[in-house]
């Protein structure tokens, strides 16, 4: 059985914990010849080649890479199909956009977010934003599957697989890349941190949010929130937390403001430890807090910030 | 231009999901179903741009029992013009797998010959996130998912995605596929005089074997499981034993 595994790729630079974390969970399916497909490369499938689990890399240099775009990164993944019983990505927002194009021209069903990998043709994976866990067990020849990667080990970076050079596969022409806006932080990436910091709805203002990101880099935090803080405008949408956001799994998870809707519960609920600080002391958040503290959170977080010195 | 919306019929996002003791399935027996919220964002969309003249007809399509007739019913009252009802399974527990939704709605857009497909990103039942890139790929049209702001500019349109690093924005040809994330637009709620006129728009009601494709399900469903629970712990009183507790005991800071 092998396992071809698409890399996260962004800006050229491989997401060792993302694509690492996918590769520990594949390795149990063959060997995993991971795929990096960018425009140059080479830094990424150097870096991809230290993961430990990765048994080859294949490295598809192509401007047409660059950007992520799900129509020619599919093409390539099929041209190299044949060879492979698994096509396996991390369930970030690249491997969601790609994997089931790619599955529909495999004519296959994909499986998506999977959170447990019980045989070769078996997989657990939530539904209802985490409200049930489903088995299900594939009668498609090739398995093509996300990995929810916050259930899983990052992977060492003590290996030393082989990186051969593929063709790329053409370009449809179907779309072009504009721009992109990625916020430029020194914080920890949400999805890799040890400790996340998170505000709600309770923070009130995206000036509010400051107390946030202050207890955050105390802590050497990542900064999260939940679903009503971005809508409401007061935190940008790649620090949301939630079933449709980001899934994290952190040593330490702080909910501030928070009031625990099903589908935040969702992307957090994996959090070692969990700290709740809400003033409304029924707020659901406080059903799943390791420790709780009902306070109003504009007393209590700078006062944390302080007794942490 | 033709739009095309396709609207899934899921349980009630506020409604408390209970997974069935015996490992079969999530209880969806008398229980308050409503148009999937992703996809009312769509038809939302679709109708923002019917206002703004840049569409002329927005079909609504539904694939699963009878009774996603309702579904129809809630677009074509949200400002649809027309409804295509594909009756694919009995029991409502029955859920059509994307990739043959992805097939029917190939067909249907075969015949239809929309310049956008507008889909929710996700369903909230099987979350699969998944249809809008497989039809993309059935037929051979541009995708772009995970829209939070669409402008449709003659041949092509530009989509901002939200993606994990932040926002990327895309230019893709028509005919396109959009699949659209929440923040895209806040969806309308239906008058009553339009929930009545939405009574006498064309509702045509189809079957897979019309359009010729098999949906036969390629995953079995072995079991389904409540998650693993998590207690809840202690309520500390001030920010001194917080912290304390956070040293010692969890010996996380």
């Amino acid at each position: 059985m092998a396992v071809l595994l698409l890399a996260e790729i962004n800006g050229g630079e491989l997401s060792a914990d993302q694509t690492g974390k996918a590769v520990t969970a594949a390795k149990s399916l063959g060997d995993v010849t991971v795929l990096c497909a960018s425009a140059g490369c080479a830094d990424a499938a150097a870096a991809a080649a230290k993961l430990d689990g990765v048994a080859a890399v294949l490295c598809a240099d192509d401007a047409a890479y660059g950007n992520g775009l799900a129509e020619p990164i599919a093409d390539l993944i099929v041209s190299l199909a044949g060879d492979f019983d698994h096509i396996v990505a991390p369930a970030t927002s690249n491997g969601k956009n790609i994997l089931p194009r790619v599955a529909a021209l495999l004519d296959v069903m994909v499986i998506s977010d999977v959170t447990g990998i019980v045989s070769a043709d078996t997989f657990e994976r939530p539904i209802y934003a985490g409200n049930a866990v489903q088995t299900v067990q594939s009668a498609d020849a090739k398995k093509v599957i996300s990995i929810r990667t916050s259930g899983f080990d990052a992977a060492a970076e003590t290996g030393s697989a082989s990186v051969t050079s593929v063709d790329a596969a053409g370009d449809p022409g179907l779309s072009s890349w504009v721009e992109d806006k990625v916020q430029a932080s020194d914080r920890p990436e949400l999805t890799s941190a040890k400790v996340i910091v998170s505000g709600g709805r309770g923070v009130g203002s995206e000036e509010n949010f400051a107390i946030i990101e202050q207890l955050a880099d105390k802590l050497g935090a990542a900064v999260g929130a939940s679903r009503a803080a971005v809508d409401s405008g007061f935190a940008p949408n790649d620090w949301q937390v939630g079933q449709t956001g980001k899934v994290v799994a952190p040593e330490l998870y702080i909910a501030i403001g928070i009031s625990g809707a099903i589908q935040h519960l969702a992307g957090m609920k994996d959090s070692k430890v969990i700290v709740a600080i809400n003033k409304d002391e029924e707020a659901p958040i406080f059903q799943v807090a390791d420790y709780g503290l009902v306070a109003d959170l504009f007393d209590a977080v700078p006062a944390l910030n302080d007794a942490l010195g | 231009m033709k739009v095309l919306v396709p609207v899934k019929r899921v349980i009630d996002y506020n409604v408390k999901v209970r997974v069935k003791a015996d490992g079969g399935g999530v209880d969806l027996a008398n229980v308050k179903m409503s148009m999937n919220p992703f996809d009312e964002i769509a038809v939302e969309e679709a109708i923002r741009l019917k206002e703004a003249g840049v569409v002329s007809e927005i079909v609504a399509v539904s694939i699963g029992v009878k009774q996603n007739q309702e579904t129809l019913r809630t677009a074509l009252a949200m400002g649809a013009d027309r409804a295509i009802l594909v009756i694919a399974a009995e029991d409502v527990h029955t859920d059509i797998e994307p990739l043959a939704v992805a097939k029917l709605l190939k067909a249907i857009a075969e015949e239809e010959e929309p310049g956008l497909i507008l889909l929710g990103k996700q369903a909230i039942d099987n979350d699969m996130n998944a249809t809008g890139q497989m039809l993309s790929a059935l037929l051979g049209w541009s995708q772009a998912t995970f829209a939070s702001e669409l402008a449709v500019e003659g041949d092509s349109a530009t989509v901002t995605r939200e993606v994990d690093g932040g926002l990327q924005t895309i230019k893709v040809t028509m005919p396109a596929i959009v699949t659209v994330d929440l923040r895209l637009n806040e969806p309308r709620y239906a008058s009553l005089p339009n929930i009545m006129k939405a009574k006498r728009k064309p509702l045509d009601e189809k079957t897979p074997a019309d359009y010729g494709v098999d949906v036969a399900p390629r995953l079995t469903i072995t079991k389904t499981a409540e998650p693993s629970g998590r207690a809840a712990g202690v309520i500390v009183a001030d920010v001194a034993e917080l912290v304390a507790k956070l040293k010692d005991e969890a010996g996380v800071i």
